[in-house]
């Protein structure tokens, strides 16, 4: 009975300094686990330019400007504190929207301009069905990371739909 | 725990469970697919790829919920040394790692159209990497010693180093910024999945868990039946070597 209890202890004691040591390290290393960068972060801290970092938000509704024929995006990410302006050249993920969750990869210029080599979209952990999204819209309770979502979508078709009338719903205001 | 110690009593209740977890592991696959694949709604932004994600997490809570199982299986054999604990923990392992490949999988075939990307090293994907890499290192630990034994106890101490990965896979979308998005289930203000998609999702992840105590059964029976046989032969040998006289022991 008494080797048990010792193997017992010796166990969770063995468990409890690998725990610690574990969370010592993870918190040593903080800055280098997170995958990127949000806009307050990369406003307060002195980064030197042309260093390679991602940063991530939520793309401003309104902001996104598309260059015609230069093939090229312009929009701001915001924390809901700070915004950073980016420019990125190249194709948009399917779910980049206005509103959404984004993360860029590239580097801050002198400017305060950050030029993204690669855009990725950041899903939430929301999943319902389009009817349901609408309905939430209408009635007001749209719980999602955008308080002041504008332009409802009229008809709930294909969600390809979705960049055009993005587009579109852009030349109005 | 005590009551599964002894193998015969394991085999006794076992072969009561097994029935009825396969029973159940097809009708909940059965009608979890149908739900998932084909009357769920599709995701108001995801569009049809939301159906990936019936596969993808309930493999991922497996592999959480397998690896603790092995952990839990290593740590009572080390204190307690009941016999069946490690060939729990060492039949746990091939199951646990083809969940853990599943999810990383259709993860990834998710990310390219969701994300724009197959593969990124966030903190979420890298830990769950390393999870798969655990269940590969206590695999090939568990038969890397001539006695089965030694393997064995050597692969239980892997398994508890490996358990700290645990809670860091779980939290890690919340200590670090992910791609990854946070949690839909667990959270303060209820899941943030809709009923429509939470009752495939909840059934896909019942028929994973039947379909992990029915091949545990399967693999543990086997894995102790070959436990029996070896014993069986090493006692023959030992008559047979009596037989022919003592000369032949050193042999």
């Amino acid at each position: 009975m008494t080797r048990k209890r010792r193997r017992l202890y010796l166990v969770f004691a063995g468990m409890a300094l690998l725990g610690a040591a574990a969370a010592l390290v993870l918190s040593a290393l903080r800055d280098n686990l997170v995958f990127f960068y949000s806009p307050t972060e990369i406003l307060d801290r002195e980064i030197e330019p042309d260093r390679r970092l991602r940063l991530g938000g939520l793309v401003v509704e309104g902001s996104l400007k598309r260059n015609p024929g230069g093939g090229s995006v312009a929009f701001r990410v915001t924390d809901l504190s700070h915004e950073v302006p980016v420019t990125f050249r190249g194709l948009l993920p399917d779910l980049f929207r206005e509103g959404q969750g984004v993360v860029a990869e590239g580097v801050l210029d002198r400017n305060g301009m950050f030029r993204a080599a690669d855009v990725l979209a950041k899903h939430d952990e929301n999943y319902m069905p389009p009817e349901v999204a609408e309905a939430l819209k209408k009635s007001g309770q749209w719980k999602g990371q955008v308080p002041e979502y504008v332009g409802p979508k009229k008809s709930t078709s294909a969600p390809k739909k979705g960049p055009e009338e993005n587009k579109n719903g852009e030349s109005g205001p | 725990m005590y009551r599964f110690a002894n193998p015969k009593r394991f085999l006794r209740i076992a072969a009561v469970v097994l029935p009825w977890s396969a029973a159940l592991t097809v009708a909940f696959l059965g009608l979890g697919l149908y739900l998932a694949l084909l009357a769920s709604p599709a995701d108001y932004q995801q569009g049809e790829s939301v159906r990936i994600m019936y596969v993808h997490v309930p493999a991922a809570w497996m592999a959480l919920f397998v690896y603790s199982c092995l952990a839990a299986a290593s740590a009572v054999a080390l204190i307690w040394k009941h016999p069946v604990a490690d060939l729990a923990a060492k039949a746990s392992a091939p199951i646990g790692a083809c969940f853990t490949f599943i999810a990383l999988a259709t993860g990834s075939i998710w990310g390219k159209p969701m994300w724009g990307v197959w593969w990124v090293w966030d903190a979420r994907l890298t830990s769950v990497l390393i999870l798969f890499f655990f269940y590969m290192g206590h695999m090939a630990l568990t038969s890397a010693f001539e006695d089965a034994s030694r393997g064995e106890r050597a692969a239980a101490i892997l398994a508890l180093v490996g358990f700290i990965n645990i809670p860091v896979i779980k939290w890690s979308v919340d200590w670090w910024n992910t791609l990854h998005q946070p949690a839909s289930m667990i959270r303060m203000d209820g899941p943030a999945i809709h009923a429509s998609m939470l009752a495939p999702l909840l059934i896909m992840a019942a028929a994973f868990t039947a379909y992990y105590v029915t091949v545990l059964i399967l693999r543990l029976r086997g894995e102790i039946l070959a436990r029996k046989i070896g014993a069986l032969r090493m006692t023959r040998i030992q008559d047979r070597q009596e037989e022919r006289g003592p000369h032949m022991k050193e042999v």
